[in-house]
């Protein structure tokens, strides 16, 4: 008869911050990565949009980010699917 | 065994599952409407495909959500109709006035009053009542702003040196993702919960043996129901919680949604039915919160929480008033006259909202401390 599940809050806190606060995070990460300019100086100003800023191995690091936060979340709907529907009867 | 009866009530569950869904468009969407990353109409559409994508997905939570709040040997057809007419009038009032309050509070607080009216104290398990519900609701708001703060930080720290421009363009990609999440997730935990009341309504009525799943029908109409819903899209909330809250920013939105979504999914799994409504509030703060110089409207905030706090016990007190009078009219016809009180409250908020209209032309106005914008100016164009 306990109030509150500590075992399920904690693990809530712990992966809500991996998958809630780090896959954004590493998003973030993968954008800056893509921004990292080529060889020439950034002739872009303070007004550019530009997202992709052309360094190869810029954008190769980018991708990983990108991939990983993709493999997140698809291993994350298919947790969910797996939970959702125990077992063929 | 009444099979009309049965069918007044599934038809009230449609119904409830259709204001649940424009009542909770904002959870998924309102942070994506208000920085601009999807256009509002392009944005309440993907969330109505991805909630029946989401209704779909999970069926964890569908069979215990009502069931396991009362005692299902006490309950009766004309208690479940009278629940869920308590949490439809709850649902119209505070989208009425833009609050984003919990659809699932209403749908259990509706159910549990009608319990109550009908068979007394000792058919509600109130221990599970508050550790399922009660303490899950006061704690998911808290979590979820801790992780999107966490977030925010992450995100404007990583970031800083994009310019503003390209910062602003890169997370508002990244948003279309997680609003998308969010979408799913609330398709995963809310209609699940309006499978569960048809559920039980099939198994008080012997349609279904006890324990049984929900069928395929129930599913597929529930996801329509609550698909169409967030389709219409509930400009006031979307409204209150995109502008009123926090002035929003991409990145912000971003975490925001990232959270939620997070939230959400790890508690359903673990068989608590959150409130998405409460988490994505909480989300949202989180993020004027985690960002240095962004102001927290806390009056606004203030309200809501307030609104948190009455919603179990006046959807509870609507649910117990349609108990009584439908019994005191009696079964069938009871139903019906309580149907029709339903029907007549929900024909005044409508043309109550078309007094102070809120759509998709001004979604996004200024925020001047009210759910509908000031008169007359139409929306600028941006």
């Amino acid at each position: 008869m306990s109030w509150i599940n500590l075992a399920a809050l904690w693990k809530i806190v712990v992966f809500g911050l991996i998958a809630g606060a780090g896959l954004p995070a590493l998003f973030a990460l993968g954008l800056l990565a893509l921004s990292r300019g080529g060889g020439r100086a950034q002739v872009a100003g303070d007004d550019s949009d530009v997202v992709v800023g052309g360094n190869p191995a810029g954008i190769v690091v980018a991708a990983l980010c990108f991939l990983v936060v993709l493999a997140a979340i698809g291993w994350g709907i298919y947790e969910i699917y797996q939970i959702g529907h125990p077992a063929t009867k | 065994m009444n099979d009309f009866l049965l069918v007044l009530v599934v038809i009230t569950a449609l119904c409830f599952d259709f204001t649940n869904g424009f009542h909770d468009t904002g959870n998924a969407m309102a942070t994506s409407i208000a920085t601009q990353a999807l256009s509002p109409r392009v944005a309440v559409a993907l969330s109505g495909v991805l909630n029946l994508v989401g209704a779909f997905l999970s069926l964890s939570v569908a069979a215990t959500i009502a069931s396991g709040l009362v005692d299902t040997n006490l309950v009766t057809l004309p208690v479940v109709a009278a629940g869920l007419v308590g949490g439809i009038i709850w649902n119209l009032l505070t989208w009425l006035f833009g609050i984003p309050s919990s659809s699932s509070h209403a749908l259990i607080g509706g159910v549990i009053g009608s319990t109550i009216a009908a068979a007394g104290g000792h058919a509600i398990q109130w221990h599970d009542l508050v550790s399922k519900v009660i303490i899950p609701a006061g704690l998911s708001p808290i979590i979820a702003a801790l992780i999107a703060a966490t977030g925010t930080w992450l995100l404007y720290r990583i970031s800083r040196s994009l310019t503003e421009r390209a910062r602003g363009r890169g997370f508002r990609i990244g948003q279309i993702g997680s609003a998308s999440m969010v979408s799913l997730a609330h398709g995963t935990n809310d209609a699940q919960k309006t499978m569960g009341v048809i559920t039980l309504a099939l198994i008080v009525n012997g349609t279904v043996p006890k324990n049984a799943t929900a069928p395929f029908w129930v599913i597929l109409s529930c996801g329509l129901a609550i698909s169409l819903g967030t389709y219409l899209g509930g400009w006031r909330v979307i409204r209150t919680l995109g502008k009123g809250l926090v002035e929003i920013q991409a990145p912000q939105g971003m975490a925001a949604e990232s959270a939620s979504a997070a939230v959400i999914l790890l508690s359903s799994g673990f068989g608590y039915s959150l409130s998405t409504t409460h988490v994505a509030t909480g989300s949202i703060v989180g993020t004027g919160l985690g960002k240095r110089g962004a102001d927290v409207r806390w009056n606004t905030a203030g309200r809501m929480a307030t609104a948190w706090l009455f919603t179990l016990p006046c959807a509870g007190l609507m649910g117990a008033g349609a108990e009584f009078l439908a019994r005191a009219i009696g079964r069938t016809p009871g139903v019906i006259v309580v149907l029709a009180i339903l029907a007549a409250v929900a024909g005044a908020v409508y043309w109550r909202s078309r007094a102070n209209k809120v759509d998709h032309n001004n979604v996004n106005d200024e925020w001047t401390g009210s759910v509908a914008p000031a008169e007359p100016e139409p929306a600028a164009a941006a």
